[in-house]
């Protein structure tokens, strides 16, 4: 044979195999409003940078007559592309070939592209949509989860990992998922779940549809297992190509810089965001944004515990990680979800060396037995833990309220910040003043003959005294007290002068934080 | 692509809402709206520790019963597990019947020592 039979014979094969389930399952595919596993792939990456491995890969089950039967690429897409010039691995399952299901070759290949991101040091991007495991290959396909996982574990801090659901994801799958860095769901397409609606009715005799249970919208509100809800497929890719403007390749890179640009101060004027009663609410993003370059504030988990603001942004061109509480919200307090949320960021921040700017407005942590029966002393200790571990520049901003175990958790000095800023409205105190004077005047104004008017007078004298950012800058535990339109000058600053930070820390397997 | 959540624009209603004395004007979210109000351990009532059904049903309204007697039979995850008596006494209510479908923490008898 000639090498033009040769190559003829090669595309052929080709054409066989890109066809995945072939023209009725892609129809079908596409009644569901869904793209397909290659179209999703062409559509995030750059035109023409895709370039696929593995795609003779032949399954390997031979019970159940599956050995008479060809799944074209054993329904996974695997490969290398870029995104706006940045490098990555992908891989897709293919719902169109035995529904996406995961038998040994399958886990192979995705197992394989990991291996890849993971020696290329450049991120993986997995897109999920899948029935779940090849029930008729048995253990082998617990064996493949089990590989990837593994894997997943293994990138958790190396590469940035990236998860794409893109439809069913059910049972163990659900699991690499969970274990990778940001997961990206879409109203009525996304369903993740350990046991499914007819497991739970027949064994529990609950009813409840698929989206009530693991719908995107219960992902990205109640569960925290979403960071990144859209409203179609098109909306989340472009989410995702958004996300790693702001993502170094791997943790031993910076993030790209970008070209400087100065805030829209015209839209978001820094004095006229906070109101001057402390226990007004206003939206802290506005704050974020009348700081960050361009105005531009890309948040993270925008629909759970919006209590608590998580996000990236930029100063001066380079990344930045924004936690900041949201007195608009439960009135910014921590609580078991917002503590939660905002540590496995800071934790992603850290991993990928991108500095932390905490902007601190709170009362405290929520009181309530649902709190405490909850957790909330496990869960809030994560966020001391992942600050206090956090080696990259921490700025930290307060605006108003830091009161309590508030104050020491949002980044303070004692937990390392390398620069502590207050406003001229920030309180710091070990309670608001309301509180404090109902207990360290409690006699007084219990035995007063007007208890009420002696309470207003005790609450304004702890007020004049303590309700204010002198006393910690007496202390140093403030490094300056700033003018709020100063913020950004001193943020650039900060951050300029922090950028060869090293900090050495005792060495040790790992820490063992309150998970 | 960039939505404009300017949320405080958007004639949101803001409650108030306490913590250490001073109260505060904020939203409240789902989550803090739907927990469930905290019920003090009664020892009188013996719940359904998971949804289940009831095959069996070992006791009346009235009967006097030893602590360890098996009341009745809560099938859950294909397991039949024996609702025990907690201690001696009588049996005040029975609140289900053979055949039903019980969701988690039900009361499923009441027990008087």
């Amino acid at each position: 044979m000639s090498i033009k039979h040769k190559t003829l014979d090669l595309k052929k094969r080709m054409q066989g195999a890109l066809l995945g389930g072939g023209q009725k399952a892609i129809e079908k595919q596409q009644s569901m409003g869904k793209m397909t596993a290659r179209e999703r792939i062409v559509a995030l990456l750059d035109p023409n940078s895709f370039h696929e491995y593995d795609l003779f890969v032949e399954h390997a089950a031979r019970d159940f007559d599956m050995d008479k039967k060809h799944l074209p690429g054993d329904g996974v897409i695997t490969g290398t592309g870029t995104i706006g010039g940045f490098p990555v691995c992908i891989y897709a399952q293919d719902f169109t070939v035995a529904g996406g299901s995961l038998g040994i070759m399958h886990a192979r290949k995705i197992s394989k592209i990991m291996d890849h991101a993971m020696n290329l040091k450049i991120p993986i991007i997995g897109i999920n949509d899948s029935g779940g495991a090849r029930i008729q290959e048995g253990v082998n396909s617990l064996a493949g989860y089990g590989e990837i996982f593994y894997r997943n574990t293994l990138a958790s801090g190396v590469i940035p990992q990236i998860s794409v659901i893109l439809g069913p994801c059910a049972g163990g799958a659900v699991y690499s998922p969970a274990l990778t860095d940001f997961v990206f769901v879409v109203d009525k397409i996304s369903k993740m779940f350990i046991t499914g609606p007819e497991v739970i009715k027949s064994v529990l005799g609950e009813e409840i549809s698929m989206e009530e249970l693991g719908g995107a919208r219960v992902h990205s509100e109640i569960t925290g297992n979403a960071h990144f809800f859209a409203e179609s497929e098109q909306e989340c890719l472009q989410q995702i190509k958004k996300l790693v403007t702001y993502i170094p390749w791997n943790n031993s890179k910076k993030a790209d810089a970008f070209p400087k640009k100065a805030p829209k101060t015209r839209q978001y004027k820094i004095d006229n965001i906070i109101p001057t009663d402390p226990r007004e609410p206003y939206d802290v993003r506005d704050v974020i944004r009348a700081i960050s370059d361009d105005s531009d504030f890309f948040e993270v988990q925008e629909l759970f515990a919006a209590n608590m603001v998580i996000g990236f942004g930029r100063i001066n061109g380079e990344t930045v990680g924004f936690v900041a509480n949201q007195p608009m919200v439960l009135a910014g307090v921590l609580d078991v979800d917002s503590s939660d949320k905002a540590a496995r960021f800071i934790r992603f921040c850290n991993a990928f060396n991108i500095p932390l700017v905490t902007l601190v407005d709170l009362p405290g942590y929520l009181p309530g037995i649902d709190q405490e029966h909850a957790g909330v002393i496990r869960h809030g200790a994560k966020i001391l833990y992942s600050y206090s571990e956090a080696t990259v520049p921490k700025i930290t901003i307060i605006l108003r309220k830091a009161y309590g175990g508030g104050y020491i958790a949002m980044c303070s000095r004692h937990l390392r910040a390398d620069f502590v800023f207050a406003w001229p409205t920030a309180e710091i105190a070990v309670m608001g003043p309301e509180g404090a004077a109902n207990i360290i005047f409690r006699n007084e104004i219990k035995n007063a003959e007007n208890p009420e008017q002696v309470r207003q007078e005790k609450v304004e004298e702890y007020k004049k005294k303590f309700a204010n950012p002198y006393v910690a800058a007496a202390h140093g535990y403030i490094d300056a007290v700033i003018e709020p339109n100063e913020t950004r000058r001193f943020v650039v600053h900060a951050l300029e002068v922090s950028s060869q930070k090293s900090e050495l820390r005792p060495t040790k397997k790992h820490g063992i934080p309150p998970f | 692509m960039e939505k404009d959540k300017n949320l405080i624009d958007k004639e949101v209603v803001f409650t108030e809402f306490v913590v250490d004395d001073a109260t505060y004007k904020t939203q409240l979210n789902k989550m803090y709206m739907n927990r469930k109000p905290y019920e003090p351990f009664n020892p009188s009532h013996l719940k359904s520790f998971m949804p289940g059904n009831i095959p069996e049903v070992h006791v009346k309204e009235g009967d006097e019963v030893k602590e360890g007697d098996i009341l009745l039979i809560l099938e859950a995850m294909k397991m039949k597990n024996h609702i025990i008596a907690p201690f001696d006494g009588k049996i005040t209510a029975v609140n289900v019947k053979v055949g039903d479908k019980v969701p988690k923490n039900h009361i499923l008898l009441e027990i008087k020592p």
